[in-house]
């Protein structure tokens, strides 16, 4: 079984509530797809075994030598990432979006393409099982196809090691990262938080959803802050037949087992957070 | 100047220092425009009074293929670095898959019989609001199921420039990779807010290292201090970063925030909090 945790909103609690899961769990693939900010192994405290490079994509150089000064290359670029200074065209790597256009079209082939190479998959055991992290470079990009890789690999370790359950630490946006995170799972938590900025992103996250076939569990976190908007939250998705499997407190406990580098089931099983999240994970699995 | 308001991490405080930060700019009488660059989850106009004045569509390039004049060579599929038209000329069948496109024309250069026809899709919305009558805020918001943020926070950033405004704010998406950099790439200065926990710590180093690939000059804010360790203040101390300021953690923030109330409004100390951060981002 293959669970997403997203949020639309970023810094609702994914990755605490996922390692919390994880920790309540003994035969799990966990996935940290947050590629551009991963934490899950801060509070998993993973041992890494393999690392593997990862080609998130290529940037176009120019050979300077070559290069007749035209400015073709710049006039096609439909990403306004070559510039023209003093008839030599200079690229930004950031802006370049590797489509290998200039590339193909330059008169005299002064352009080649150079890939961007720095980023790693890492994969590593932990008390629970495997766990899989992706990290993307500075600077580098393509976070979905790089989800999409590091799923693959949670796909094959769990048929290899008989791994019944895969949890998916998601990045935050619906963006491709978060489209590579939830295609093809079998159940989605969307963790929220009752301010206006939460219950908004999560309209529009749910959304996103309804696009996909899949069953929608919520976790309204750090409910204590503005007890209103949970009521308000709760009632929503009950009109769209959402079911909200636990409403977490804020508590300076959660903070602290971060600072303690772990989960809040491991920090304080008996911590209302873990209790309730016990309740949710029986109802998600079930 | 256009600042642009950061952090690795989702959930730090982003659009909390944006929207506040742009409250006291316009009461100190400056000239100042908003720019919500958080396409994905746009937020900011909850916090600040507004007058919707105008929508434009942000479209990107697709292609569409004409089958009478295409001969199934497959050059267009080859041209594609996105793997988005696939091509099978034995069941005489082509197809342009949407999703992955982006929108390059490599397929209509590469084909030599123009049955690549141009058409385009609606990929988000730029909304430009006004305040006191003045045009000053522009929220981009990608349309739901879109994979690529890009072209609309272009969009959004070209409504205003620094020759109308004196300062220009962009709250940034959350995250170090493409959007966030489509979004600080062009600004003056960058403010990374952070939180003082292990996660805070290893997103924030994260984003400086991408901000120094880019050579973009930046400052920190941590919010929430009180909470957490000490990690964040120490890499900050023994780097020699610049900490701009420190957002206290209150309970008091944490409700009017989340009823989407500017805390400037209601909190004098934080108020003059804000106050020392415009005078230091005026001394930069």
């Amino acid at each position: 079984m293959e669970i997403a945790v997203i949020s639309g909103k970023g810094g609702s609690g994914k990755s605490s509530i996922s390692a919390a899961l994880i920790s309540m769990l003994s035969n799990v693939v966990a996935v940290d797809c947050d590629v551009d900010a991963s934490n899950l192994h801060l509070l998993l405290n993973p041992t890494w075994e393999n690392e593997y490079q990862f080609i998130s994509g290529s940037f176009a150089v120019v050979n300077k030598d070559l290069c007749i000064r035209c400015g073709k290359c710049s006039q096609l670029c439909s990403f306004d990432a070559i510039r023209v200074v003093n008839h030599s065209p200079i690229i930004n790597e950031f802006s370049c979006d590797g489509c290998q256009l200039c590339m193909r079209e330059c008169p005299v082939s002064a352009i080649s393409m150079e890939n961007n190479d720095k980023s790693r998959i890492c994969v590593g055991h932990t008390k629970y099982g495997n766990i899989i992290s992706g990290r993307l470079a500075p600077g580098e990009e393509n976070s979905g196809k790089m989800v999409n890789e590091l799923r693959q690999l949670s796909r094959d370790i769990a048929d290899r090691q008989h791994r019944d359950i895969i949890v998916l630490d998601g990045p935050p946006g619906i963006g491709c990262a978060v489209i590579s995170t939830i295609i093809g799972v079998d159940k989605i938590i969307v963790v929220t938080e009752p301010s206006i900025s939460g219950f908004l992103d999560l309209k529009r996250v749910v959304k996103l959803l309804h696009h996909y076939d899949i069953p929608i569990f919520v976790i309204i976190n750090k409910y204590t802050l503005n007890e209103e908007t949970t009521s308000s939250i709760i009632h929503w998705c009950e009109i769209e037949h959402i079911s909200v499997i636990a409403t977490l407190p804020f508590l300076e406990e959660m903070v602290k087992s971060i600072v303690g580098g772990q989960t809040i089931f491991e920090y304080n099983p008996n911590s209302v957070v873990s209790e309730k999240l016990k309740v949710a994970l029986s109802l998600i699995v079930n | 100047m256009i600042i642009a308001v950061a952090s690795g991490k989702g959930g730090t405080g982003k659009t909390l220092v944006a929207s506040n930060l742009y409250r006291i700019l316009s009461e100190n009488n400056r000239s100042v425009a908003l720019v919500d660059c958080d396409v994905e989850e746009p937020n900011i106009i909850n916090f600040v009074p507004h007058r919707l004045q105008r929508e434009i569509e942000v479209k990107e390039y697709r292609p569409t293929i004409n089958s009478d004049k295409c001969t199934l060579c497959g050059k267009c599929a080859e041209y594609c670095s996105y793997n988005a038209i696939f091509c099978e000329p034995r069941s005489h069948y082509i197809k342009v898959i949407e999703e992955l496109c982006h929108g390059c024309h490599a397929c209509s250069l590469a084909c030599e019989y123009g049955a690549i026809e141009s058409s385009s899709k609606k990929v988000g919305v730029v909304s430009l609001y006004s305040n006191k009558d003045k045009i000053c805020i522009a929220e981009g918001k990608m349309e739901i199921g879109n994979h690529s943020a890009i072209s609309t926070i272009k969009a959004t950033k070209s409504i205003f420039d620094t020759s109308e405004y004196q300062y220009i704010i962009y709250d940034s998406p959350p995250g170090t990779s493409c959007p966030f950099m489509e979004t600080v790439l062009n600004s003056d200065y960058v403010i990374l807010v952070t939180e003082p926990t292990p996660f805070g710590l290893s997103d924030l180093k994260q984003a400086i290292e991408t901000l120094k690939l880019m050579n973009r000059p930046f400052g920190i804010i941590v919010n929430r201090s009180g909470l957490g360790d000490n990690g964040v203040y120490d890499y900050i101390k023994s780097n020699k970063y610049s900490l701009l300021a420190e957002i206290p953690y209150d309970q008091k923030i944490a409700k009017l925030y989340s009823n989407g109330e500017l805390i400037v409004d209601y909190l004098p100390e934080v108020k003059s909090l804000f106050e020392k951060l415009v005078n230091e981002l005026n001394n930069l």
